[in-house]
């Protein structure tokens, strides 16, 4: 198995580095250009809730793990932030806790859309961790 | 700070450029920038140019799905134009195709 760790600020501007640097890592499998967005939109997605929900934009580290076994991609966002209480609630499309209209409640359900498996592990006040699994090149 | 969004206010008519990464970062200012062009000048009809964006998450929805709710809520209209293969996934699989034409010109977009 290869693997890559980095540990990014919750700052908004990392979730476009979070995603391209996903990007370069996967490349090793040889994905198609299609793989290649599913995967990022889906990483956009997890990084987006740990920075909004997890550390409510504020200071807080966001650990990624990326993992390539064979033809497999798991990518794994970890926060320490306040976690998530109901998490099957918070998988609901449209589900969200934000006030201000903008948000669509749809980030898991476009992690769901584009990976193969997403598992979602949280804890309140002790953070959440998001696994997403998907198969490159079939 | 960086510009997201460019506008355009034609009559009543406002025309919003997306910008290239369409995530969560880049939407940040576009609640309080459009509240207050839409307040200035009497917007019946707001059209979003996506020719520029590769990519688009959730965030891109939301933005896209509180505009529509606001110019609904006042009998305005919201159209799109220039959306690639890709953004077009990303729109259906939000639910925003059936809330909002979709125009293969700017001049088509901007008329309705």
């Amino acid at each position: 198995m290869e693997r890559f760790r980095m540990e990014i600020e919750s700052l908004s501007k990392n979730e476009e580095l979070a995603r391209v640097v996903t990007a370069v890592f996967m490349s090793r499998l040889d994905p198609t250009l299609e793989e290649l967005d599913d995967v990022k939109t889906a990483v956009s997605e997890a990084v987006t809730n740990a920075v909004i929900h997890g550390y409510q934009e504020g200071e807080g580290i966001i650990y990624m793990e990326l993992q390539a076994e064979e033809q497999e991609l798991t990518v794994l966002v970890r926060d320490t932030g306040v976690g998530i209480r109901d998490v099957k609630k918070a998988m609901e499309p449209m589900y969200t806790t934000d006030k201000s209209g903008e948000r669509s409640g749809m980030g898991f359900s476009f992690m769901e859309a584009f990976m193969d498996q997403v598992l979602v592990e949280s804890e309140p006040g002790r953070g959440t961790l998001v696994t997403m699994k998907k198969k490159i090149g079939r | 700070m960086e510009q997201s969004f460019i506008y355009e206010a034609r009559g009543q008519v406002l025309l919003i450029h997306m910008p290239k990464e369409l995530d969560h970062h880049n939407c940040r200012n576009l609640k309080y920038e459009t509240d207050l062009l839409m307040a200035e000048n009497y917007i019946s009809r707001v059209v979003f140019d996506f020719s520029k964006t590769e990519f688009m998450d959730s965030s891109g929805i939301g933005i896209l799905i509180n505009r529509y709710k606001q110019m609904a809520a006042n009998g305005g209209k919201v159209a799109l134009y220039g959306v690639n293969d890709r953004v077009q996934r990303i729109l259906t699989i939000g639910g925003i195709t059936r809330l909002m034409k979709h125009y293969n010109t700017r001049e088509e977009a901007l008329i309705g």
